[in-house]
């Protein structure tokens, strides 16, 4: 659709109604993932490795099988054999086989009657180990020599002769790349590293799995995606998708981490061995932090050419990425990102994922992206500086425009970076003036968004109202989002629609909620339902009238002959329509399913003030303010939501947050007193602005509005911090000990 | 697990005496019930000295010094008008440990016992001279708060003692003390480094002092060298940059997770210096 079709006037689109699952969020009803219960149930523990990397010589479960009460151990015997690719990586991570490859890996599972007693007969699983030589750093384990962690997991990708734990090579670009830098007047190049960090979500993961001999299964869970867990628990245990019925609990929090399994599939396999009860397992912080999947930790070399007058003349991206001992850190992600703000003649771009003994990684919000952002935006920051030009004006300068080809090679429609940098530039927060050791810094980011597979069913019932089945989890506030596209298309009251999360059963395949793709995706697809269902309204009005459908158009809620000539009837509304259904032809709903097309791109920008304290190095963030385009904001509220969480977790990134090492690869800080996220008083209110440069993919204009927001803080910050101090920073996180130690070395 | 409530020292003495196998007291059980659920500790038995009458009680000794109970909570202290007047450094050291709802329950008494080198109430307490009032099987005896800590996780207590108050002397006219950490956030987290400064003034002129730093070798530390940089100083720079060279001689910390070696020595200079500050206004009667 044209972008000067989209309405730009609507009756609820742009409101901030409360919540629908507010209430029960805020009363304690919402049921999570630890909520679910059944008669019968055991309670599932997992016995996880404690070395980085080690052979398993021998499993022994006799004395956790001689505990009054336990009634199932399950290991790496009790799965299907013969599976590749990533369903036996799945398979791997769920139960370690004749290795564990990392600090936390499991190796057995047991089942018993208390949680108390499963999680002591844990601990009498008896394993036998060789311990093996490991590597956890990512320059490490790409060197020649480093240990091995799979042999043959590399792709067809990798050329012969690269380094054992490379499985994944990229080499991709446009232009020439010598020509580019050679018309540069300033060439820089410089090494910057991102360290592993986890989502931090509030919610540990939590499941009831219950499977019987005859292979059909039921799973209570809190997960982004309902289909992920069923066809990954299938993969894994060798079940038949369809026999599996996955329900999804309300979710504390994702940001990507909630879109995989992890003890989902042990929860299955230990009820089939305990004669079908119902087996719970619930993750404590400690094994959230050591086994389920963080981000990729990254080192990355870049080189940019500029003009004087601060053109880019060319741009090399160089990265290493390990995401744990399996292949899927986000290296592709990340330098697709890395210059896509940027219109740049010539590009390179390298990557690498690597393996190394740490957990496989998971998404977390813009896998990726926030790494590639660090080192360019540092960089271009530093030249910047050097050449004595405006950050700002340079990032206009060489901005991406609607038509421009993205530096990963597609074509970009309609964007809003432009109108995003100049609502920064016209911002307050860059007028206040700073003190002694405060700094500014400014960054850009960019995320692509995701559609995905996508099926949404409404309902209308016999008063009018109606219910919107989706399978996508809501993680953000999707519920009031797509509650509010659909009364506005229905014509109905915000509080007459009731959008519900279904189990695999009710819907085709859903993708998770990732991609930042609920509200566009799910909210397209039951915008098309809902327009579905107001054709047979307008069907069931003409023949009740006696003209042509055609004749018949939908207005506030009712159905009306369009124009006199169609007939003289009053208009007749949705409940009407609805109370006669039964003796007019039956039900009445609309369903849509599709991949949907024109998801857009969505472009941010962040300025953030710090203050360094020169004694110890110790960051303060004064002031914080995102800018960022959301096509439309449905659910402003929900939309500065996105914009504040993604700007506090790249602040914890930026300054704190990192998976710590031990000589021995035992990961040190399992919980969240040494895991340090942001607390609330480490941060200031987060001044958002939204802009709106409507996707014309979509009926009402939206963009994903998720991800973007963790991207610029990490350089942002790093720039502002350099601003404060002279002292350029980078090797995330900046803790104070390492500010510290720069500001003594500088002087 | 077997799970005691005496009604007397004694009796919870006598209890820790006689257990067979491992023991642990109970007050707020913001460590102790932590570490059970992280399955660090499996007591045999659990003695719970909260139930113990008095023991949540704040109050004044004959010698106008103060008496602390074992199960007086963080918060307690931090309302207590009186005890926040004579100690504040006490009392701020107090309040930093854990959240808002870890303060209704945590206790000085057991932030001292997990003997933690990084305990918050700790430097602040040993600054100000407090003593521990310990009931064993076969009587009573005092120690100061400087003596209870001998290593991570480790105290001087005997098997069947338990600590039954905590005394703090009276303030006296002109003293002021003052406790400051250092963290990377602002609360929710444990010292990287801690210090304490308790000190007395006449008029500009310090007479006496006790410096204390936190997290920086295996026991709080008492640092007499960081106190006589300052006695008989009027606070200025040259008594500044001695406290801080003091203090940093003093430090023998480790590299983890939370710091570095020479991070936490120069961030011990820091503290002390600011501190100090603090401690020296609030004996002249100036800002808090």
């Amino acid at each position: 659709m044209p972008k000067d079709e989209l309405k730009a006037e609507f009756r609820l689109v742009g409101t901030r109604p409360n919540r629908p699952d507010g209430l029960d969020k805020v009363t304690g009803r919402a049921r999570y993932g630890a909520d679910a219960t059944l008669p019968g149930m055991l309670w599932g523990a997992v016995v996880r490795s404690p070395h980085a990397h080690a052979k398993i010589v021998k499993i022994d479960a006799s004395k956790a099988l001689a505990l009054d009460g336990v009634k199932a151990v399950v290991t790496r015997a009790d799965l299907p054999t013969g599976l590749t690719g990533e369903d036996w990586n799945l398979q791997e991570n769920t139960l370690a086989g004749e290795k564990a490859l990392y600090d936390g890996h499991a190796v057995a599972a047991v089942a018993a009657t208390s949680r108390l007693l499963a999680e002591e007969a844990a601990r009498l699983v008896e394993v036998t180990y060789e311990v093996l030589p490991h590597v956890i750093d990512v320059d490490d384990a790409i060197r020649p020599d480093a240990p091995v962690i799979r042999e043959g997991a590399a792709d067809a990708s990798v050329p012969p002769g690269m380094p054992p734990n490379v499985v994944r090579y990229l080499d991709f670009g446009r232009g020439d790349i010598d020509a580019g830098f050679a018309a540069a007047d300033l060439v820089r190049e410089q090494t910057y590293k991102t360290e592993a960090t986890h989502q931090g979500y509030i919610e540990p993961h939590a499941c009831v799995g219950q499977l019987g001999a005859d292979g059909k299964g039921e799973m209570w869970v809190c997960t982004q995606g309902q289909w992920y867990i069923r066809k990954m628990c299938s993969a894994v245990l060798g079940l038949e998708a369809a026999q599996l019925r996955v329900t999804p609990s309300e979710i504390g929090g994702g940001f990507g981490g909630k879109t995989t399994i992890f003890m989902e599939p042990l929860s299955l396999a230990l009820s089939r061995k305990a004669g079908g009860r119902p087996v719970k397992i619930v993750m404590s912080r400690s094994e959230v932090l050591r086994a389920t999947g963080p981000t990729a930790s990254a080192s990355m070399d870049v080189k940019i050419g500029m003009k004087k007058d601060g053109t880019i003349t060319a741009g090399r991206a160089e990265f290493r990425m390990q995401g744990g001992a399996f292949p899927g850190s986000p290296v592709a992600e990340g330098l697709y990102c890395a210059f896509a703000p940027y219109a740049i003649p010539a590009l390179q771009h390298i990557g690498y994922d690597v393996l190394a003994n740490r957990p496989k990684c998971a998404a977390y919000r813009a896998p990726g992206s926030p790494m590639g952002a660090f080192a360019v935006e540092s960089l271009i920051d530093e030249m910047c500086r050097e050449l004595g030009l405006d950050p700002m004006a340079v990032r206009l300068k060489n901005a991406v425009r609607e038509g421009d080809t993205a530096s990963y090679g597609a074509t970009f429609g309609s964007i809003g970076l432009i109108e995003t940098l100049e609502a920064t530039a016209a911002h307050p927060n860059l007028a206040v003036p700073l003190g002694p050791n405060q700094g500014r810094g400014i960054a850009s980011g960019f995320w692509f968004n995701h559609a995905g597979e996508t099926s949404v069913t409404l309902a209308i019932g016999e008063d009018g109202t109606a219910t919107v089945s989706v399978g996508t989890p809501d993680i953000g506030g999707s519920r009031a989002s797509i509650a509010l596209m659909t009364a506005e298309t229905l014509g109905i009251r915000y509080e007459d629609v009731r959008v519900n999360i279904v189990e695999t059963g009710a819907l085709g395949v859903n993708e998770p909620t990732h991609g930042s793709r609920a509200t566009f995706a799910s909210g397209k697809a039951a915008v098309i339902a809902a327009e579905a269902a107001i054709r047979e309204m307008c069907n069931r009005a003409a023949a009740e009238w006696g003209i042509e459908p055609e004749a018949v158009e939908w207005v506030q809620g009712a159905a009306q002959p369009a124009g006199p000539n169609a007939g003289k009837f009053p208009p007749m509304s949705i409940a009407e329509i609805a109370s006669k259904m039964g003796g007019t032809g039956g039900p009445i709903s609309g369903h849509h399913e599709s991949v949907p097309d024109g998801f857009g791109a969505s472009f941010g920008a962040h300025v953030v003030d710090v203050e360094v304290d020169p004694e110890t190095g110790r960051t303060t963030v004064l002031r914080y303010l995102v800018v960022q385009d959301a096509g439309r904001a449905i659910h402003p509220a929900y939309v500065e939501g996105q914009y504040q969480g993604g700007a506090a977790q790249g602040i914890g990134w930026a300054l704190n947050e990192e998976y710590i090492y031990g000589k021995d690869g035992r990961l040190q800080n399992t919980v969240f007193l040494d895991y340090r996220i942001p607390v609330a008083s480490d941060l200031p209110p987060i001044d958002t602005v939204i802009v709106e440069v409507p996707n014309p993919g979509h009926p009402y204009g939206v963009r994903g509005v998720g991800e973007t927001g963790i991207t610029p803080p990490l350089p942002a910050i790093a720039n502002a911090i350099h601003a404060a101090t002279g002292v350029r920073l980078r090797h995330l996180p900046m803790t104070p000990p390492k500010i510290l130690a720069a500001m003594k070395t500088k002087g | 697990m077997r799970y005691h409530a005496p009604q007397t020292f004694e009796e919870a003495a006598q209890l820790a005496a006689q257990a067979p196998g491992v023991t642990r007291f109970l007050a707020g059980g913001t460590d102790v019930l932590v570490q059970l659920r992280a399955a660090m500790v499996r007591p045999d038995d659990l003695i719970d000295i909260k139930k113990i009458p008095g023991t949540a009680e704040i109050s004044r000794t004959a010698d106008e010094g103060w008496r602390i109970g074992v199960a007086v909570a963080g918060a307690q202290l931090g309302a207590h008008a009186g005890l926040k007047a004579d100690w504040p450094g006490v009392v701020e050291g107090m309040e930093l440990v854990g959240s808002t709802q870890v303060q209704g329950r945590a206790t000085l008494t057991g932030n001292l016992c997990n003997g933690s080198p990084a305990a918050d109430s700790v430097p602040g307490l040993v600054a100000a001279g407090a003593v521990a009032e310990i009931t064993g099987p076969t009587g009573k005896r005092t120690v100061a708060v400087e003596d209870i800590p001998t290593g991570p996780g480790r105290t001087s207590l005997t098997k069947g003692e338990v600590i039954s108050a905590l005394l703090l002397p009276p303030r006296g006219a002109h003293g002021g003390d003052a406790y400051l950490r250092f963290i990377p956030r602002t609360e929710m987290d444990i010292a990287v480094v801690g210090c304490a400064v308790s000190l007395t003034v006449e008029g500009a002129t310090i007479t006496a002092a006790r410096v204390v730093l936190g997290a920086v070798a295996p026991t709080v530390r008492l640092v007499p060298d960081a106190a006589k940089a300052i006695i008989g100083t009027a606070l200025d720079d040259a008594a500044l940059a001695a406290l801080t060279k003091a203090a940093e001689a003093a430090c023998s910390p480790i590299d983890d997770k939370r710091g570095t070696i020479a991070f936490r020595t120069e961030v011990a200079g820091v503290l002390a210096r600011r501190a100090a500050r603090i401690a020296y206004d609030r004996a002249r009667g100036g800002k808090q």
